[in-house]
């Protein structure tokens, strides 16, 4: 095969000319592309933060979550483990808990909250959330940080949840908003996730009821989505439309967290 | 008589030099998100120890290092698609992919020639063997690094990838070692440009290369 690449054949003097011509113009441009490469990331890693991140890279993560979004499925499941499988799960955050005091006895939990656009706010016990079908599931619990531990855990389905205490009318909304008591920690969800039918409000960790650290007495389990939206010890769940806002976006993650 | 050859096209140059600081970023932010959970060891050798993170200012940019990979991802995405599309369609392809069945045995004969351990090339034409090996082998390297950057990226959504990969964990290891892979790479290029000169490595950048009498083209 012949170089099909195109060819100068000049008498020595000008062929030196043409390529000091062509070298000229090649590093000249190759000087301007750096130039502007280096000139347009500075901008975008310069320009005004958008809750920790510069706003065109926010823009970028909020399209990447809405385009994941769309393509959550109740049929897209976290793999199922067997009961060998389970490991052991660390403690990794304790916010929005207060201290146990000195006896070691966790502060009062007098239910949580529900509120939402055309409910009246009402305060629901352990007892409603197991008043529901029970579930459990022996499933991969990630963290953000890149580690995942394998958990078995007890609860009723958000889903089913939701069709029990929103009223018959009520429209669906597009987010729910879940926070500790008090909202020190919060997250904020969409709501094809929250509905997913793994997505748990549970009260036990592998066959025992949850310990304070793991946010007993009921917390949210959503193995779609990393550890930072499993949120401990529930204070408040809100139905809202408008996009919630949430801890560890506000620090510079990225709003969806979804696996 | 001496002539200029049009040895890298334009298209192709723009892909490459692309590519350059996209995977340096990508592989920059990819370290800021290992840092989190660092576990790989060669043996009782950590691979990244803490000191090292430190003197790179890598640690504790967990979210910074994602909101890079997850942005600068689709760059790097793009730039790859569209230059094997167009190495496809332009015909480069049949320079960069080792198609003849001689290929392994003279990508070890360029080995041994360039460490001085045997005289001769191996017979070649715009690049050798161990060239299109490595040329090849890094599109492949790029592909399983997209697939199992998906897999661990979404584990639920796209179970069936990283079950492909197997497992999280599994997917999380490929994507490491591939980077890894990137560096030696790297190193190896870069050396070997270096060894092949300034007429070469202008060739990259403007295209054109001086070809003298009796030189292959």
């Amino acid at each position: 095969m012949t170089n099909r690449h195109p060819q100068i054949v000049l008498p020595d003097g000008e062929l030196q000319k043409d390529l000091h011509k062509k070298s000229r113009r090649g590093f000249l441009l190759a000087s301007l592309a750096a130039a502007g490469a280096v000139g347009a990331y500075k901008a975008v890693r310069l320009s005004a933060d958008d809750n920790d991140v510069p706003w065109p890279q926010r823009r970028v993560l909020d399209f990447n979550g809405k385009l994941w979004r769309s393509y959550v499925d109740n049929d897209h499941l976290m793999p199922s483990y067997s009961a060998s499988d389970i490991g052991f799960l660390k403690a990794n955050g304790q916010y929005g808990l207060d201290e146990e005091d000195d006896q070691g006895n966790q502060p009062a939990w007098d239910g949580f909250q529900l509120q939402g656009p055309g409910l009246k706010p009402i305060t629901l016990q352990l007892a409603d959330v197991q008043s529901l079908p029970h579930h459990q599931m022996i499933t991969k619990f990630c963290c953000i940080e890149g580690w995942s531990v394998v958990q078995q855990w007890t609860g009723a389905r958000f889903a089913d949840f939701t069709r029990k205490f929103l009223p018959p009318g009520a429209s669906p909304t597009q987010y729910v908003y879940m926070a500790t008591d008090g909202e020190d920690y919060y997250v904020g969800l969409d709501m094809k996730s929250a509905l997913h039918p793994q997505t748990l409000l549970a009260w036990a960790q592998n066959g025992k009821p949850l310990t304070y650290e793991h946010g007993a007495p009921l917390r949210l389990i959503i193995p779609v989505k990393y550890g930072i939206k499993n949120l401990k010890r529930i204070g408040l769940i809100r139905y809202t439309n408008q996009r919630p806002s949430d801890y560890w976006y506000e620090q510079g993650y990225d709003w969806f967290a979804g696996l | 008589m001496p002539k200029l050859v049009l040895k890298h096209l334009l298209a192709i140059r723009w892909f490459h030099w692309v590519n350059f600081p996209i995977l340096f970023l990508m592989i920059w932010s990819g370290l800021m998100i290992y840092w989190a959970y660092p576990i790989y060891h060669l043996g009782p050798i950590q691979l990244f120890p803490q000191w090292l993170f430190a003197l790179a200012g890598l640690k504790f940019r967990l979210a910074e290092g994602m909101a890079l990979h997850f942005v600068f991802m689709w760059i790097f995405i793009a730039n790859g698609i569209l230059y094997v599309g167009y190495t496809l369609i332009s015909g480069e392809w049949r320079y960069l992919v080792p198609t003849q069945k001689t290929a392994w045995r003279d990508a070890w004969h360029v080995v041994l020639h360039d460490l001085h351990l045997r005289k001769e090339m191996p017979p070649q034409e715009k690049y050798n063997a161990a060239q299109q090996i490595s040329y090849t082998g890094i599109i492949v390297m790029g592909l399983g690094s997209f697939v199992t950057g998906l897999a661990i990226y979404k584990p639920a959504q796209l179970f069936w990838l990283a079950t492909l990969c197997g497992g999280y964990e599994s997917a999380r290891l490929i994507h490491f070692i591939l980077t890894m892979g990137y560096i030696g790479f790297f190193a190896v290029h870069v050396g070997q440009v270096i060894l092949a000169g300034w007429n070469n490595f202008r060739s990259m950048v403007i295209g054109w290369e001086l070809v003298k009498e009796g030189e292959k083209s």
